[in-house]
């Protein structure tokens, strides 16, 4: 289980990568991953949805399930990582590389942990 | 089928003592005893023979005429006698949604068979197993395109209209707003539907060939439907697209359609089926149960059920709709029609049908009743006819189902089963009447 040390990851298991003050990267974290099994469709958000921190805003589907990806900030989608639609196993054999959404005009962050405080708080569950 | 299911008191006991009691109340025994109930306000029970009696009387009130010359969405064909020799099977008669498909690979083999034969029809790329009926299918369309910016859908008022009620039904739950776009001449309107389609309009249905039996230029709404952004579903009568352009062909990113006529009788209104099918982009948004093919363990061919987490009992509260269910054996008896009927004998009551309604068609406006529009028609057409009732009366007396009162006259349909001694004796009778 990996969980690298410059993002930061909220406890719905996603992770959020800062690429400025009010631009961000989302994606899934490893534990969320191996949780959910073989992923085999993401439906993605689209350009110029609204983003609520703590509220789903996209989710994925593995074979016998669907399961909400719950923002970790509030923002407008800038841009939907298109690559997952053809290729959703990404999400399991790269989490942290493949990132679903990029969001902007960031206004507002759910609860956020650094990475130590996210594996203890996996650790504990 | 089985009308005689044998349940000899010897195997009774043998089923009884397999799980272990002696007596079949003995199976009740977990409910309180207070909750049980000792009478039933019910009649003695009758002999076979006094029950057959009883049903036949009521089976007698139905009218079965012997010439049909009504369409107006349900059609009588001709169902060659294979068709329901093969689903009475017991093995598939009762087979439902086959959740278990290592020991459903018979109806999965042959739903999946009934999708590829709707895509070869169609032209589209995926079938679902079926829904409802062509109503629901066409409802199910509309809200497939529902997007977060556009949740307006347009529909022809050519369209069925039993198809816009139920589309009206459920934009009335769903919140998308529904919008008839007028009929002229007795096909739809294109200029109104290039007004109609504004930026918020997620999608048009026509329907083809039309409620009236005439035929849309399908491909110029298409495109008028794409200049705008929007989706086009097309709701096609199968037995005319063995002889049409195919939806695929007019750009319809969507198919849907009544396949009654493949091999499922009038039976008073149902059950029917609704057929669906759509292209690569839009077949995530398909309701209800898909089937795929693939591969087991020891490479061998198989058949299961596919994209389920579409579906509402996975998807739940986020499904798009409602229907995690087909009409499987409805759709199984077109399967066997076609296969029966094969591209030609679909391809011949096609054009039987056709030339049938045509030659009734001429001899109606040979006693003044022309008809009401211009242009081509498949195997329906609406004449002028200043006594509706009185006609349709007439013909009643002597057996013949005439066609449907509509606004201005009559709706008629000839199919293939209709012989020209019937076409000529129905003339005959008008004539009397006109």
């Amino acid at each position: 289980m990996t969980f690298p040390a410059e993002l930061k990851y909220s406890k719905d298991h996603e992770w959020v990568k800062m690429l400025d003050g009010a631009t961000a990267l989302v994606g899934i974290t490893d534990f969320a991953q191996s949780e959910l099994g073989d992923l085999v469709f993401i439906n993605l958000p689209q350009e110029g949805d609204d983003v609520t921190a703590d509220e789903a805003f996209c989710d994925v589907e593995s074979v016998k399930a669907v399961s909400d990806v719950v923002s970790p900030v509030t923002g407008v989608v800038e841009e939907a990582n298109t690559e997952l639609e053809d290729e959703p196993q990404k999400l399991n054999e790269d989490p942290y590389g493949a990132w679903i959404a990029k969001i902007k005009d960031i206004s507002a962050f759910g609860e956020l942990l650094s990475a130590e405080e996210y594996e203890a708080f996996i650790e504990k569950k | 089928m089985g009308s005689y299911i044998p349940n000899t008191r010897a195997q009774r006991e043998e089923m009884l003592s397999a799980v272990g009691v002696s007596r079949v109340e003995d199976l009740f025994a977990a409910v309180p005893h207070e909750m049980l109930l000792e009478h039933l306000d019910l009649p003695a029970g009758l002999s076979e023979l006094e029950v057959r009696r009883a049903v036949e009387a009521m089976a007698a009130k139905n009218k079965v005429y012997g010439t049909v010359l009504r369409g107006a969405g349900a059609y009588r064909h001709f169902i060659p006698s294979v068709v329901k020799s093969v689903i009475s099977r017991e093995e598939l008669v009762t087979a439902y949604t086959p959740y278990q498909a290592e020991v459903s690979q018979g109806i999965l083999q042959a739903i999946f068979e009934y999708q590829t034969m709707i895509c070869a029809l169609t032209g589209m790329e995926v079938s679902n197993a079926s829904v409802y009926d062509g109503s629901t299918a066409a409802a199910e369309a509309i809200a497939m395109c529902r997007d977060r910016k556009k949740n307006k859908a347009l529909v022809s008022a050519c369209a069925d209209p039993q198809t816009i009620a139920v589309m009206r039904t459920y934009c009335f739950g769903s919140g998308m707003e529904l919008e008839v776009v007028p009929a002229k001449d007795g096909r739809t309107d294109l200029e109104a539907l290039k007004a109609a389609l504004t930026a918020d309009a997620a999608c048009v249905y026509l329907q083809q060939p039309n409620f009236f039996g005439n035929i849309e230029d399908a491909k110029a709404a298409g495109e008028a439907v794409h200049a705008a952004g929007a989706k086009y579903i097309m709701g096609c009568n199968p037995i005319a697209l063995a002889v049409m352009e195919t939806p695929a062909e007019c750009g319809a990113d969507i198919a849907v359609g009544e396949a009654q006529p493949l091999g499922l009788d009038l039976a008073f209104g149902g059950p029917y089926l609704g057929y669906m099918a759509a292209n690569k982009a839009m077949f995530r948004k398909l309701p209800g149960r898909i089937v795929g093919q693939t591969h087991d363990v020891d490479g061998n061919v198989g058949y299961v059920l596919t994209l389920t987490a579409r579906e509402q009992h996975i998807r739940r509260e986020k499904a798009s709709s409602n229907i995690c269910s087909n009409q499987a054996l409805c759709a199984f008896a077109a399967g066997v029609y076609l296969s029966a009927m094969g591209a030609e004998g679909l391809r011949q009551a096609a054009k039987l049908s056709m030339s049938k309604a045509h030659y009734l068609a001429a001899e109606l406006a040979k006693i003044g009743l022309p008809r009401l529009h211009e242009g081509p028609f498949f195997h329906e057409f609406a004449t002028k006819c200043d006594k509706p009732g009185a006609v349709l009366k007439a013909l009643d007396e002597q057996g013949i189902l005439g066609g449907l009162a509509v606004d201005g006259g009559i709706l008629w349909c000839a199919t293939e089963v209709v012989s020209k001694e019937e076409i000529d004796r129905a003339v005959a009778i008008i004539k009397e009447v006109c």
